[in-house]
């Protein structure tokens, strides 16, 4: 037999009533989880652009296809998007009903005797001497004692009783508060901002687009959302552990920063740290990296001074921060003039090979291989300071054609082959990476967490129950019936009855019936 | 004491623990072993039987004595003095600890005689691997681990979490045998599903005592002294129903509040922090699943023990094989914390 035909409403309605069914919210739920293990295991741009940079390379053919299908940006993509918005309007569907439902049930009277309590699986019956009256009126303040809420009204020869109502409100609470943390979530990756910027010491920066080295503003952050702060890396201290397991590892970073709130303002001095943020108005500013920056001074064929100044070097290994540098002298005279190499903070020759042995600077030496040509800074391409574009510049070598060094300690210098030009090594100083970020509805958030794990805890742990006590008078004195109603699915119901009996008999609660 | 002797009491304290948890398992295999002969409903008090069995969870307690000086002499053996939290090996020793303190905790409460054998071969095999392959020399930590309150409070919710969801998974595994050897049963012996009650009977509570009524093929064995699956998707129940408001409050509260102060950002989906979502997520879901018809009983228990996959898959799969580079990647001297390594440059990262 075929399936009567539904018209386009009843489609409507049956496919709300799937969406809204807790089997969907829970398809919709693994689902999401099963959405989410893309994102751990392809690079994502967000997390690392570099891995991302790097895994295309080594996959040219894939790149195209994972690019239209949103892989490197797995918590911003369509489809996670999609799941994550079923999710909703299914929530939504299920939690407004249940928030009616709740409100009526909350003023409502406790549902009413049923008529045979003994057949309920958690019942007992016992022969009491007192009248039916009594017996009820008892039951009444036992209930109300053991904070059920009882009907006023009566149940003509029962009493009918409900206590755990916050149970629901607990779940409706939770349920609700995803929503607040979503939204709270979606202000600060809409108008928030990150940035982060290298401040060598004694440097500073203030706060405007032009000083960022990255910036990453949200969909409708404007310009009017940065801060009119500026500040200035006075000095950054830090202590290298000398010897045990982590030999070399660094601790206790102080980056000792003076800054004002706004121009004007009367400066002020913080010491940032790790776990320490300091914030100026809604931006926090972090402390997350380090390295180092030597001082070098670069003259040209002619002797004149063509770059001067500290250089921000990239550290390369982390136990040892040997640093990439990159120097570029464009402006050199008769051609510019590129360096590019490595410092050694702790340098030593070890079987022949330079190398850095400790983090710390203990005795830097630059070692760097000189280039002379078109820096290829003029052809309006935009170009990272840190790579050198060697594309249209010749290594400079000896005379004789031999390899050629740029090796120095602080304090050295050394003239370029052919009259090139010269190359001092000046002095050191360390740099901070700082990150500056901006994240409005951060509270809203985590008020919204806050608020869903109180709702948790109480739909959770609030057994929601129901009790009946029916009392009837005949021949050998008046019969009790006692049932209680356990709506959680979770609990021991055994127990609460043995209570309940107890309390009505007048004795104690046996303490062995506890189990 | 020096820090050196601190360490090397942790490092003996492990070692007489875990031998003492391998004497503790022992002494219930023998109880176990005179158990098979007797019917389930008939436990003896005294006797041989009854004397291992006491002797087992003595020796468990002992166990967890030294199991907790292992812990403060790893805490004592760092300069400065901190808690055991900082790497792989310190979290598990943590999370077994957690593990056998909630087992010998509820011993009683719910009468976990039954859960011995299993809860101990698991701590036990969990401990000697954590020896083997995690074991690394005390080490002062990480500048961002270091200088936050957040990592006791963080790291004791996760660790809390962990082991408690390591016992309800334990538990969620016994009652789909459980519950397939009942099913199985009830399959055989049609006439007695009514006297026993199936596994998806309905959710009155049966009690111990109905295992007696059960078939009297199953009244023997290793399984047969399990309780009922309906006790044993309660008992799992109410162990994940602790667990999750925990982790709840180990990864989207206190975990964001540290990470906004030490990286800048309170939620940056790094793998760590998706696998903890997942894990999450696949919770709620098992406590959903469990008020659904159609998914109550083993398919939530499914769903479950999915969940204790993916904790573990953070735990032990992240930091191995997407955290980065290495095994070392808890290890290097400057880029590591509990959660991997930095990116290049930002070796103040965790």
């Amino acid at each position: 037999m075929a399936a009567p035909e539904l018209n386009f409403v009843e489609l409507m309605r049956w496919t709300w009533r799937q969406l809204c069914s807790m089997r969907t919210a829970l398809v919709l739920l693994l689902l999401l989880a099963l959405a989410a293990v893309p994102g751990s295991v392809i690079p994502q741009t967000d997390v690392d652009a570099f891995a991302v940079a790097r895994w295309k390379e080594q996959h040219p053919n894939l790149t195209p296809v994972y690019e239209w299908l949103g892989l490197f940006d797995v918590f911003s993509s369509v489809w996670f998007a999609a799941i994550y918005l079923l999710l909703v309007v299914s929530l939504m569907g299920c939690i407004l009903p249940r928030c009616k439902v709740y409100w009526q049930a909350m003023r409502a009277r406790p549902p009413r005797a049923p008529r045979n309590l003994l057949r309920l699986p958690n019942s007992t019956t016992y022969v009491s001497d007192a009248s039916a009256d009594e017996v009820l009126a008892k039951a009444h303040q036992v209930l109300r004692k053991r904070r059920f809420r009882v009907d006023p009204a009566g149940d003509g020869d029962a009493v009918a009783a409900e206590r755990g109502y916050l149970r629901e409100a607990g779940n409706l609470l939770f349920h609700v508060s995803i929503l607040i943390v979503m939204a709270g979530f979606a202000v600060g990756s809409l108008f928030g901002y990150r940035g982060g910027v290298i401040i060598v010491q004694g440097q500073g920066f203030s706060n405007n687009l032009s000083q960022y080295d990255d910036f990453a503003p949200g969909a409708m952050t404007t310009v009017d959302d940065l801060e009119p702060f500026s500040l200035v890396l006075d000095d950054f201290d830090l202590d290298w552990i000398q010897s045990g397991p982590r030999k070399g590892m660094a601790q206790r970073f102080v980056a000792s920063l003076s800054y004002t709130e706004e121009p004007g303002a009367e400066p002020r001095t913080y010491d940032l740290r790790v776990n320490h943020p300091l914030s100026i108005g809604g931006t926090d500013v972090f402390l997350i990296g380090h390295g180092y920056a030597p001082s070098v001074t670069v003259r040209d064929a002619e002797g004149d001074i063509t770059f001067s100044g500290p250089v921000v070097c990239l550290p390369e290994e982390m136990a040892t921060f040997r640093s990439f540098c990159v120097i570029k002298a464009p402006n050199a005279q008769p051609d510019g003039i590129g360096l590019e190499g490595y410092l050694y903070p702790t340098f030593a020759l070890i079987d022949g090979d330079p190398q850095s042995i400790f983090g710390d600077d203990r005795n830097p030496r630059l070692s760097l291989l000189a280039y002379t040509g078109d820096l290829g800074l003029g052809q309006g391409t935009s170009q990272s300071v840190y790579v050198l574009d060697k594309s249209q510049m010749t290594q400079v070598t000896k005379d004789d054609g031999s390899m050629f060094r740029v090796d120095l300690f602080p304090g050295e210098s050394v003239e370029l082959p052919g009259g090139a030009g010269e190359v001092t090594f000046e002095g050191i100083q360390p740099w901070v990476r700082i990150q500056l970020s901006k994240t409005p509805g951060m509270m809203v958030a985590l008020g919204g967490v806050v608020l869903a794990l109180l709702g948790l805890l109480g739909s959770l742990f609030i057994r929601p129950r129901r009790a009946w006590v029916r009392a009837r008078e005949e021949d050998g004195g008046t019969v009790v019936e006692v049932a209680v109603l356990d709506r959680s699915g979770a609990g021991e119901p055994g127990s609460e009855i043995v209570d309940l009996v107890a309390a009505l008999r007048g004795d104690l609660p046996e303490k062995e019936s506890k189990t | 004491m020096t820090n050196t002797e601190w360490e090397t009491l942790s490092n003996q304290a492990v070692t007489i623990c875990g031998i003492v948890y391998f004497l503790a398992l022992l002494a219930h295999s023998a109880q176990w072993a005179s158990l098979r002969k007797l019917p389930a409903d008939e436990t003896p008090t005294t006797g041989s039987v009854a004397t291992f069995g006491r002797f087992g969870v003595l020796l468990t307690a002992l166990a967890c004595g030294v199991h907790l000086v292992a812990l403060v002499g790893r805490g004592m053996a760092a300069d400065p003095n901190r808690v055991p939290w900082g790497n792989m090996y310190e979290f598990t020793l943590s999370a077994t600890f957690v593990a056998v303190l909630g087992y010998l905790v509820l011993y009683r409460r719910f009468g976990l005689g039954w859960l011995a054998p299993w809860v101990l071969g698991f701590v036990f095999v969990v401990l000697m691997m954590d020896v083997l392959w995690l074991h690394e020399p005390v080490a002062p930590l990480t500048e961002s681990l270091n200088s936050s309150p957040w990592l006791v409070i963080h790291v004791v919710s996760a660790v809390l979490a962990t082991g408690v969801f390591s016992l309800g998974g334990l538990i969620s595994i016994l009652y789909l045998f459980k519950a397939r050897q009942v099913t199985r049963d009830a399959a055989r012996q049609p006439e007695l599903v009514g006297a026993g009650g199936g596994p998806a009977a309905d959710d009155v509570a049966t009690g111990a005592g109905s295992a007696a009524a059960d078939a009297p093929a199953a009244a023997r064995g290793v399984l047969a002294r399990v309780p009922m699956p309906e006790q044993l998707d309660r008992l799992a129940y109410r162990l994940h129903a602790f667990a999750f408001p925990v982790w709840t409050f180990a990864v989207l509260i206190s975990g964001p509040i540290w990470a906004h102060q030490a990286w800048s950002r309170y939620w940056g989906w790094d793998p760590k922090e998706v696998w903890a979502f997942i894990t999450w997520v696949v919770y709620a879901a098992y406590l959903h699943a469990r008020a659904t018809a159609g998914w109550k009983g083993p398919k939530a228990a499914v769903v479950a023990l999915v969940g204790f996959a993916t904790l573990l898959f953070n735990f032990v799969g992240i930091n191995y094989f997407f955290g980065g580079s290495s095994q070392h990647s808890y290890a290097a001297p400057a880029p590591t914390s509990v959660h991997g390594p930095a990116l290049a440059g930002d070796v103040l990262r965790a």
